[in-house]
This record gives C-alpha cells, sequence and structure tokens, in this order.
C-alpha cells in the first residue's frame, strides 16, 4: 500500500511557484527522506498534503485517501510535527497535550506520559516559557501521542540537542519497525542518509531525483582529493571546489581518462578518490539542473 | 465540544473583564438614580438646550426624571457602546488569532473540520454573549431591586433583548471578517462597532439620514423608539439578522476554502 502518492501535484501562491507537476510515491512503513534546501517547497509539498494550502493542479493521496476530499479522515491517522511549533499561550504543555488528544477525541495521556519521560519534556511548564527546543520535544509529543499510522515531520531536529536528537530517531525507528511510515522533510543531509531507506531530492517544486539513499549515493561523481600541483583548468565536470596548502578537491563527474590525463602531467604527491557523501550528492543534482548523475 | 471549551477557556479573562466592566458601569448608574431624580428640573432643562445632541440621544423623547427614562438613556450608552465592543472584539479575533499567533497549524493538523472549527468558534463567541447579558440583566434587576423601585420588566427585558440582538449582529458580521483577515483584528472591530454606533446618532440628528437607521443595528437599539412604542422595530431586526447570517455565511464560505499560511 502506498502511504503517499501524489499525482502532478502543483501549487501556485498567485504567480508564485510552490510546487510544479509534483510526482512523489511513499510506500507504507517506508523510512523516507525529503530533501531539498530552503524555498524549494518541502513545506508547501506537506501542507498541501495536509490540507492546510488547496493546491491549484494535480491531486494526492494518503494512506489511499483523497487529500481534498478526505482531509479530516487523513488527519485523523497522520501525526505532524511542523518546523516551529507556536501553541496557544498560557497552557501548560500537559494541557496542549490533552487539547490535541480531545480534538482527535482519544485518551493518549498514557503514551503522553511515557514520551515526555524519554524525551525529558515537563508536563507542567508553560509552553509560552519552553525554549525553542522544549518546545519542539512538545510538538514531537503531540505528534506521536496517538500513535499515527504516518508521520510527517518538517525539519524535525532543529533545537535538539545532539543527545535528544538521538532518542527522538531512536523513537522514530521504533515506530518504524511496528510499521508506521515516517516521511521527514530536512535540508540535513546526514540526517536523512543516517536514518532513511528511501529519499527524493526536490528542486524548485520537482522532485529531480527519488531512490534509495544507497542509490542516490551511487552516483558517477567523485569526491576526488589531489595534494601536489595540478592544471585542472582543461578540466569539464568539477564543482564545489576547494583549494588550501597545495591540496585541491572537487567532486569530478567528467571523463575518468582526462582527469587521469591531467593528473599524470601534473606533481601529485598524493591522492584520494572516493564516493561522496548525500551532501555532495546534493550539490551535485543542484548543480546539475536535475540531471540524474 | 473540546474545541468549544478551549475557546471558552481561552476568552475567559476578557469575558470577566468586560463583563464585570459593563455591570459595574450599570449598576453604579442605577444607583446615582434616587439622587439625579430630585434634580431632573434642573437637569431636564440643560438637555433641553443641547440642540440636537438631545434628540441624538433619544432624549427629547424620554422623561430622565424617572426610572425607565434614565435607564434607557444611560443603558443605551453603557450596554450599548460596552457589549458592542465585547461582542466585536470576541468575533473579530475569533479565526483571525490562529493565524496571527501562528496556531492555526496546530489546530487545522488534528482531524477536525473547518467547518466544524467555524461552528466551534461561532458557538464559543454566541456562548460568550448570551453569558454577558444574562450576568448584565442580573446585575440590572437585582440593582433595580436594591434602591426600592419597582423593576420595570417589560422594558427591560425589550431594551436588553435588543442589546443582546444587535450584539450578536455586530459579533455575525466581525466573525465573517474574521475569517479573511490576518491581522489588525482589534481596530477592525472596534472601528466597526464605533461606525454602526456613530451612524446611528447621526440618524436621530439628520432627517436626510434617517435610512442610516436600517444599516445600523443601533437603529433598533434606539430606546426612545423602545420607550415610546412599547416593541421592538420588527423589520429593522430582520435586516440585522439578515447582515447577520450573511456575516456567517461568509465565515464558512471563506474559511473552508483559506490557505493557511
Amino acid at each position: 500500500m502506498e502511504a503517499i502518492r501524489t499525482e502532478r501535484l502543483t501549487k501556485y501562491y498567485g504567480k508564485a511557484r510552490g510546487i510544479d507537476g509534483l510526482d512523489l510515491t511513499v510506500e507504507a512503513g517506508e523510512f523516507f527522506g525529503f530533501i531539498g534546501p530552503n524555498g524549494a517547497g518541502k513545506s508547501t509539498t506537506i501542507r498541501t498534503l495536509l490540507g492546510l494550502i488547496s493546491p491549484t493542479g494535480g491531486g494526492a493521496k494518503v494512506l489511499g485517501m483523497d487529500i481534498v476530499r478526505q482531509k479530516t479522515e487523513i488527519l485523523r491517522r497522520v501525526g505532524y510535527l511542523p518546523s516551529e511549533a507556536a501553541f496557544y499561550p498560557k497552557m501548560r504543555v500537559r494541557d496542549v497535550l490533552k487539547l490535541s488528544a480531545g480534538l482527535r477525541q482519544r485518551d493518549c495521556s498514557a503514551e503522553a506520559r511515557r514520551l515526555c519521560e524519554r524525551l525529558a519534556l515537563d508536563p507542567s511548564r508553560r509552553v509560552d516559557e519552553l525554549s525553542f527546543g522544549n518546545r519542539k520535544k512538545a510538538a514531537i509529543v503531540c505528534a506521536l501521542q496517538h500513535e499515527p499510522e504516518l508521520l510527517i515531520l518538517d525539519e524535525p531536529t532543529g533545537g535538539l540537542d545532539p543527545l535528544m536528537q538521538r532518542e527522538f530517531f531512536d523513537i522514530l525507528r521504533e515506530r518504524n519497525e511496528v510499521g508506521t511510515t515516517v516521511f521527514l522533510s530536512s535540508h540535513i543531509l546526514s540526517e536523512v542518509q543516517r536514518h532513511c531507506t528511501r529519499a527524493a531530492i526536490i528542486r524548485e517544486g520537482r522532485i529531480i531525483a527519488c531512490d534509495s539513499v544507497e542509490a542516490l549515493s551511487r552516483t558517477s561523481a567523485r569526491r576526488v582529493t589531489v595534494h601536489g600541483s595540478v592544471d585542472l583548468s582543461s578540466l569539464d565536470g568539477i564543482r564545489d571546489r576547494t583549494e588550501a596548502d597545495r591540496t585541491v578537491s572537487f567532486l569530478y563527474s567528467g571523463e575518468m581518462g582526462a582527469l587521469l590525463q591531467v593528473l599524470a602531467d601534473g606533481q601529485v604527491s598524493d591522492l584520494s578518490v572516493s564516493e561522496p557523501d548525500l551532501e555532495e550528492i546534493f550539490l551535485h543534482y543542484y548543480g546539475k539542473g536535475g540531471e540524474q548523475a | 465540544m473540546t474545541l468549544i471549551r478551549h475557546e471558552l477557556k481561552r476568552g475567559r479573562i476578557s469575558f470577566l473583564i468586560w463583563t464585570a466592566a459593563v455591570g459595574a458601569m450599570l449598576a453604579v448608574c442605577i444607583f446615582l438614580f434616587p439622587e439625579m431624580k430630585g434634580e431632573m428640573e434642573g437637569i431636564g432643562s440643560v438637555f433641553a438646550s443641547m440642540g440636537s445632541f438631545t434628540a441624538a440621544f433619544g432624549m427629547d423623547r424620554l422623561d430622565f426624571g424617572s426610572l425607565t427614562g434614565y435607564y434607557a438613556v444611560e443603558c443605551g450608552n453603557v450596554l450599548g457602546l460596552g457589549g458592542a465592543f465585547f461582542a466585536a472584539l470576541c468575533a473579530v479575533s475569533s479565526l483571525s488569532t490562529e493565524e496571527k499567533e501562528r496556531t492555526a497549524e496546530f489546530l487545522l493538523t488534528h482531524p477536525v473540520s473547518r467547518a466544524r472549527v467555524v461552528t466551534g468558534k461561532l458557538a464559543a463567541v454566541l456562548l460568550q454573549v448570551t453569558a454577558m447579558n444574562l450576568i448584565i440583566c442580573g446585575i440590572v434587576i437585582g440593582s433595580v431591586t436594591a434602591i426600592g423601585e419597582p423593576v420595570p420588566w417589560k422594558l427591560i427585558w425589550l431594551l436588553h433583548l435588543a442589546y443582546f440582538l444587535m450584539q450578536v449582529e455586530i459579533a455575525c458580521i466581525c466573525f465573517g471578517i474574521s475569517a479573511a483577515i490576518r491581522k489588525g483584528s482589534v481596530g477592525i472591530g472596534l472601528g466597526i462597532a464605533l461606525v454602526l454606533y456613530f451612524l446611528n446618532l447621526i440618524a436621530n440628528i439628520a432627517e436626510a439620514a434617517k435610512p442610516l437607521k436600517y444599516i445600523t443595528p443601533y437603529g433598533y437599539c434606539d430606546a426612545a423608539d423602545i420607550v415610546v412604542s412599547g416593541t421592538l422595530d420588527g423589520p429593522g431586526i430582520a435586516v440585522g439578522m439578515a447582515l447577520a447570517a450573511a456575516g456567517v455565511a461568509a465565515a464558512y464560505l471563506h474559511y473552508t476554502r483559506k490557505d493557511i499560511r
């Protein structure tokens, strides 16, 4: 079963592009990463899926239900963590959690208590006195306490310290193991690489790559680091170039023979050629205008 | 019910302050009546020399020396403005606050349809307006009894019913506006209540501006008309309720289709 399926999903704000003809499929039970820089259309996609904004074209289904006609039923089975959580002022965390459960007509008190303990969140604190990280924790409990089938997380770790991030991802992994689909939007690529099984890269409102994280990492581009002196001016396919202390490092997607010729003509004291990490691949995709590497 | 309870809880401080303020001001006016009663001759001649303003407040047709005349003018000013301000503020911020304080994302990602959100919030506004009017009615009746005057039941019910309907109308119009705006709600709400109030004053002063009485809900709340006729202005109320229904319909139509940013 598909947890999310979008077909030519489009959202324009007047003349401004939000997303444009977005096609995306997330299978049930996946831990899916949704990668893109600010303004690429990640939040617009999520907000459209959740019914906060209406699509201007195309369509989408979440858990097999239409996002326009079956919005309420979708929200019953989805947990959403916004990038910046805002709560009603003067309420205590426990009241916010109770309100959230009440709006779902569920008693989630046992799960809420368990999650608060794991995330070290004091439910008696007032939400307007919480730090950004603690507000995030309260939002996490809101998103998880009703044990949804699909979790939609928009930049989930912002504000969380490394220990809390680890605990948070432990919780997500436990949920994923029992069948919860996790849809994680992020621009922190290491996060996606570490936790997700599949990922999609969005650029200017369109999906430019969607595959397993492993396959996305298997690109023909290589990270090349050369110690010594070489003239790279004749080489095509170089990007993300950095130079320091007779060391030059770059992402190379051109002809390997041409590279070897240039290296042979130079004075190389040391050389390393490695597979790039997801961050480099991301830059590669963005640099190439969205063509498959 | 969760949403209505939540809304009532959120608005309780504002509700208590406005109810206490309007109730206290009405009670003070009533407690001043025995003292004022003896000085009415002088006051009457002062009012008579105020020209158009006497007509604007309906004082040319009311006996300020009787409790009914005195209360009708005081009630018109205190409950007319105080009640309308509360109804306007309560309603105009009801939906818009969610976007202004960025809590709309929290609320609308729960399994509650937009129509149910509108219904819940409207119910909470109307419940607060109703509760305020009931409490104030109780304070007024208690105060009149305390000064030893017979309670003018018919007048009190008619006046308070008219003001209640006026507040409902203003609340519903402001509620419709609330669905469309994201900020600036307080200024808009107070502005609407004040403009409607002054439209009625103008209608009372200038003959040519009489039709304005059918636009502003203060038209069917004119205390002098109610005291003199002993009835409410049916057509005026019908127009008012039609405007209220239009405000509510606008809220449903707009909010259920609105993009939440």
